[in-house]
Order: structure tokens, then sequence, then C-alpha cells
């Protein structure tokens, strides 16, 4: 896990991923944690879902709500930009983090804006706005208690849902005392969120702008939704004069009525809850004669790399996510790893899907392979994405030679012509009844000469060597 | 030996292919033998296409399709005649019967054959439960096994409830129950290899759950499985000087012929 402090504003995942997993693994108390919140977070989940077949036909329908919505999509965003237009809020469009980054700051200037609070928003963390924010000298706090604390330690979040899941409660303690002034150190959970509440109720009553991210934008009403617990959304997105909401371009609905499956779906396999604490429709600014509400509403919608996946009908799939985080929950790798070995904003299963077309596969090429494929994570996905299909289909445009027209920003990245050679060889050997017959009688009479050392499989395994006998051999004895 | 079996909802097959799967071949040839053996003692014919291979599927799921339809439409002609094709793993039965006619979406003739060989393709626990019903006759003496089922039993194939049924009707076994069950124990293919630290995490933690129930053996009815899980247990008994193997484990098919009074080929504990 990263404890340091450094801020690297480009995510290179590629480098030392097999490090930092391996340092994880070997730390059993890191182990053990990580284990005892993901196996909470699962009996949560189970427990809100207790009939399979209703499970079934919910998934189903949600599958079917953002596959409609994903087929409609750029009408969709027309009409979405149109009824926001009419109610007052503007649209910004961005292709890239860095122009994301820069439409905000922009509003932000325009309101000589020094404080700027924020709700929880992967799509910013995704942009890394805060480091923009400090280099453009504007304080960018984090609202959401998880996102706080990650903030205080200097860290990312390790989990889309529950950024700050890799701490425990001591570490947390420790973070206020050293951090914040005049707190003495407290273990006590409820004594822990008192201060923290305290801290971020007056950001809330002096901030100049509001941030936050958005779970489903209604095209037919111009509605920008928010799910959350704490009751720092609303405050982020009424308080202050200014809100700025940001979200991938993906996450449009056409309808109203598209949008409580989903919810449904989203709190009931991201947290184990029926309904979250908050739900927030923003549909405008401050009306004449209202007494509150902000004066400005923005929305930026952010592309990086979203429609590079929009153009490939097995890779579009990918853009049915709703950030429930339960494909992680349930991920045995993930739960092994934590969220920061994985170097991208998104981690585990979704976050090795989605990351290529953010980032490329030239730094993510690596992570496609950190699954068993055991199909946990595609199983529990509340909108039925087949994530390990995509992950086997990722490997394919990674590993394979790079060609002239690419699906995908770099395809061919993972190529290696000796791995490709080998399974050339493999397959001139397993296509041919001959050949393998030969070479596998070879592998029985020669058993004793396998390596005592093959790799990574002999790390914690006694080597494979092939049997005196083969199947077909005994079948012959015994005819 | 077993009761009649009773008639099941499909006709019962006299002749079966038996597709062995490489791993089977090659590395646990006496759980195939074992398999071959409880199907032809229920009255069957098994027919072993000696040209069979592999597959596909270790070039499948590490991104060569290319090589995994080379291989898979080989196989595609071992089975001519429309007879049930048997698979002693879930895994190597779930790539043909889910992944074959994906394979070749895009080859009109051998997709045709792919969708035609899907429809008859049975994982062993699967086959020996829905197909010819077969209840088990308990001749063993008191023990305690624990099962593992492979993830593509479990999640592709939909079976995983198949093999705990054949277990359930040995009245002299109990089945132990291990916790975080449905796991993968973190074999992969060559993720063990491509991701050491995580595969091996995962199998420590899967072999752990194991023991700790107290089984005398685990049984499965896959052999990648049973190669890590077992591997593993090999490698922590030589680590710790043990000389009998703490975790003794065999495919499902020879514990099954053992316990029913047949003559197993022998019990393997990986290597």
């Amino acid at each position: 896990m990263s404890q340091s402090h450094e801020h690297t504003l480009h995510f290179r995942p590629a480098d030392g991923f097999r490090e930092r997993a391996g340092e994880v693994v070997a730390n059993p108390f890191l182990r053990q944690s990580f284990r005892g919140a993901m196996d909470f977070l699962m009996q949560k989940r189970a427990a809100q879902f207790p009939n399979p077949e209703e499970l079934e036909s919910l998934r189903s329908l949600g599958e079917q709500i953002r596959q409609y919505n994903l087929a409609k999509l750029p009408t969709l965003l027309e009409q979405l930009e149109a009824n926001l237009t009419r109610n007052g809020i503007q649209v910004h469009w961005a292709e890239t983090p860095e122009e994301a980054n820069a439409i905000i700051l922009g509003i932000c200037h325009k309101h000589s804006a020094k404080l700027m609070v924020k709700g929880k928003s992967m799509v910013s963390e995704e942009i890394e706005l805060n480091h923009a924010a400090e280099a453009a000298g504007i304080e960018a706090l984090e609202s959401d208690m998880g996102e706080y604390i990650v903030q205080l330690a200097h860290e990312k979040p390790s989990h889309i849902i529950m950024p700050a899941i890799h701490k425990t409660k001591e570490q947390i303690a420790k973070l206020f005392a050293e951090n914040i002034p005049g707190v003495a150190y407290t273990d006590n959970v409820d004594a822990l969120i008192q201060i923290g509440r305290q801290v971020l109720r007056e950001k809330f009553e002096a901030a100049d702008i509001g941030l936050s991210g958005v779970n489903f934008a209604v095209a037919e009403t111009g509605t920008l939704c928010l799910v959350e617990n704490e009751g720092n959304g609303r405050m982020c997105t009424t308080a202050p004069p200014v809100h700025i909401a940001i979200t991938g371009i993906e996450k449009i609905v056409e309808k109203l009525e598209h949008v409580p499956p989903l919810y449904s779906l989203l709190t009931r396999s991201a947290t184990g809850q029926n309904i979250s604490t908050y739900f927030n429709m923003i549909s405008g600014p401050r009306k004449p004669g209202e007494k509150d509400g902000p004066q400005e509403v923005h929305l930026v919608l952010l592309d990086n790399g979203r429609s590079q996946a929009y153009a490939d009908e097995q890779l579009r799939k990918t853009l049915q996510c709703i950030r429930c985080g339960a494909c992680m929950n349930h991920c045995p790798v993930y739960a092994r790893i934590g969220g920061h070995a994985y170097g991208t904003t998104y981690p585990g299963p979704i976050g090795k899907i989605i990351s290529p077309h953010l980032l490329g596969l030239e730094a993510t090429a690596g992570l496609t392979t950190a699954s068993s494929l055991c199909g946990a994570c595609g199983e529990v996905c509340p909108v039925k994405i087949p994530i390990p299909e995509l992950l086997i289909r990722l490997r394919e445009e990674s590993f394979s030679e790079p060609q002239a027209n690419p699906v995908m920003r770099g395809q061919g990245a993972g190529h290696s012509p000796l791995i490709s050679a080998i399974w050339r060889a493999w397959a001139t050997v397993y296509a041919s009844p001959a050949l393998y017959r030969g070479v596998s009688w070879l592998g029985s009479r020669l058993r004793w000469l396998v390596p005592r050392r093959q790799g990574g499989w002999t790390r914690v395994r006694t080597p494979l060597q092939p049997a005196p006998k083969r199947l077909r051999d005994l079948l012959q004895d015994r005819n | 030996m077993t009761t009649p079996a009773s008639p099941a909802t499909a006709p019962r097959p006299r002749d079966v292919y038996f597709f062995a799967t490489c791993v089977v071949d090659q590395f646990f040839p006496h759980a195939g033998l074992d398999a071959i053996t409880l199907l032809e003692r229920e009255g069957i014919r098994v027919h072993f296409p000696e040209e069979q291979t592999c597959c596909g599927q270790p070039a499948y799921t590490s991104g060569f399709a290319d090589e995994a339809r080379k291989v898979a439409a080989h196989q595609l002609a071992l089975f001519p005649e429309d007879w049930p094709v048997v698979v002693p793993s879930g895994s190597c039965a779930g790539m043909i019967k889910h992944h074959y006619p994906t394979l070749f979406a895009a080859d009109p003739v051998r997709k045709a054959a792919a969708e035609r060989l899907s429809a008859r393709v049975y994982e062993l626990t699967q086959f020996l439960t829905e197909v010819l019903d077969f209840k088990p006759q308990d001749c063993g003496s008191n023990c305690t096994v624990v099962l593992h089922t492979s993830c593509s039993a479990r999640r592709e194939m939909g079976v995983h409830l198949t093999g705990k049924q054949l277990l359930a009707g040995l009245k002299n076994v109990h089945i132990a129950q291990q916790d975080h069950e449905s796991e993968c124990c973190g074999f992969g293919g060559t993720f063990a290899v491509k991701q050491p630290e995580i595969s091996s995490a995962m199998v420590e933690d899967k072999v752990k759950s194991l023991k700790a129930t107290g089984a005398e053996r685990v049984v499965s009815a896959d052999c990648g499985c049973l190669m890590n899980i077992l591997g593993h247990a090999a490698w922590k008994d030589q680590q710790e000087g043990r000389k009998t193997p703490s975790l003794p484990g065999e495919h499902i098919a020879s514990f099954l012929l053992r316990r029913t009074g047949g003559k197993a080929a022998g019990q393997e504990n990986g290597q």
C-alpha cells in the first residue's frame, strides 16, 4: 500500500503492479483486514437479495435499461444538453482530463474562488482535479468522510464506494490527531465522525464552489441524480453559490422511470442498503424568488476514452457500469491486494476493464492478466457486465501484433514475439493428433527431467510432472 | 454396486464420447480411467476418440484466440455421432459448451458444428446425476470429505450442486463445509504463472480453509484445481517436513468408484 505523499499526475499501473500486489499479500495484517471488510460487504449484499429469482430479474432489467440507453447515447446526450440548458444548467464537454480541469478551473477563476468543497466523485479522481486545483491556488476539500480521510493521508481512494476501507479506526484516529488543530487522539468512531463533520461544516459555509459527481443524468427531464449517505452531497450542491457536477458521458438514462430500478440495484449491491440516506435530484439553479440553492449550476461531461469503448459492440458493455463496487467486494484478487496495488483510479474487476480505455493498454496490459477469470464479478454485477469475457478480449487486444487500425489505444502493447511463437507452437502440437501423441508420450517417458523450478508455479507448489502413463496408455493396457 | 437407475427425463444413452482433457490425459490419467469405469459400470459404452488433445482453453483465456480456434477446430470433428460428450472437468466442458460457439462466430460451418456439439456436452457429475440418475450405494466406512467445486463448474456450467448431490448420496460420507467455499482456488491457467504472488496467496488461503474442516481428503471434479490445491498442500508438507500428505485428494470419479465397491485406479496426490 502506498503511504507516499507523491502526487503523480499520470498513473503508471504497468510499472510495479506485481511488486505492489506482492507487498500487500506478504502483509498478514492487511490480508486479514481486507478479507474482513470484503466478507462484511458480501454478507450485506447477500442479505439484500434473499430471493435469487428476484435478483436475476432485477439484474436483467438493469442490464436492459443500461443497454437501451447506451444504444441511444448520442441522441440522449443532445436531449440531455437541451433540457439541462432549458433548466438553466450550463453544459460543458470535455474530451480529456486536461480539458475537464481547464473548464472547472475556468469557472472557479470567473468567481475568484478560493475554496471548493467536494462531494464524492470518482470522475474528479479520474481527472485528478485536486492536484489541478492545488496548482491553481484553489483549496479543494473532500467532504465525504472516506474521501476526507484519504485526502488527509495524501492517498488515493482504495475503493470506489468506500475510499478509506484500507484504514483502521486507529490509523484514522492518529491521522485526525496529527492533522486537525486542537484534536486529541480518540478512536471512538462516533467521536471521529463528529470531529470530521465539525471541520467540514465550517468549510461548507465558506466555500465558493461545490463540486459533485452524478449517478444518473436523466435526459427527458434534464435532472442530475446524486446518491449519497452523509448529506455532504446535498451540502455541496446547495450551500455554495456555484455547483459544478462532473460525470462520464455514459451515466445517462432517457427516462425518469429508468432510475428507480438502477438506484435499487446500486445501493443494494454496493453497501447492502435498501436505499441510501440521501437521494438528490438537481434540476437547476436557484430561481428568482427562491431563498436558497446555488446561483449557477454546471455539468461537465467527460469522455476520456469512453467513446473508444463505445465504438466496439463488445467493449461497449464496459459502459453499462453504475459504479456499485460489488465486483471488487466479491473479487478474490481485490480481497487480497486492496485497491492501491492496481495503481488506477478504478480498481478491481471494473478497473481492469475500464482503465485500458482511460489510460491506454500500454499502461494497463499487465492488469488484464491479474484475474483467474473465476467469474465472481460477472455473477454479482447488477447490470450483468460480462467482465471475464471482456478481460479475455482485452488480453487479445494487448498480446496480438500491433495493427494498422486498432480498436483501442495501446493495442499490441503487451505483444511479445516469443510468447506468440510459444502459443503458435502449442497450437501446432495440439491441433495435430500425431504431434500431440509424440510430445505427450515423450513427456511421460522423460517425466524425471522436468525442472524442479517452474517459474511462478513452484513458488508455493511442488513441480508439475506428467504421469508415467497417459490415460490413452492406461486404456490400451486395459484392453 | 449401484441400484438400477430410475428412468431419467432424457432417454438413457447407450453410448457416450469421453473427452478426457489434456490435464487428465497427461497428469491425472487414473481419474480419467475411473470416470470411464464408473460410466461403463452403468452399462454405457464409452468411446474415447484417440485423436483428442485439448479443448483450447489455455490459449483462449490467455488472449490467443486464433491458436485456441486452431486447436478447437480439430476437436470439433471428433464426435460425429449424436452421443453425449462427457467431460471430467467443469472448466473444459464449459469451454466447449459456452465458448466454442463464440469462438467460431465468424465461421458459419464450424459455428453450426460448435452449436450442435455444445448441446450435448456434459460435465461428468452433471451427466451422472441429470442423465443417468446415478444413485451411489456406499460400501465404505465413515469418512469426512470436503468438496472443492471449480469456478467454471459453478458459474459457467451451473453444476455446483451435482457433485454435492452425489456425495450426499453416500451414506457413510460426511461432507465438511469449508469457509469461502465458492471462492476461486487461484489456479486460473496462466494466471498462476503470470501473477504468482496473487495466485499463491489464493491457494494458500484455499488449502488453509480446506484443512481447517478436518476432512480427511478433498475431492473435486476439476483436475486443474486439484493440481493447484494438491500441489500447494504437498509443497507445504515438504516445507514442514511431513512425510504423509496433510491434505490428500482425488478426482470425485475415483472417490465415487471406490466408495461404491469399484476398484479405483489410484489415488492421486498431485506429484
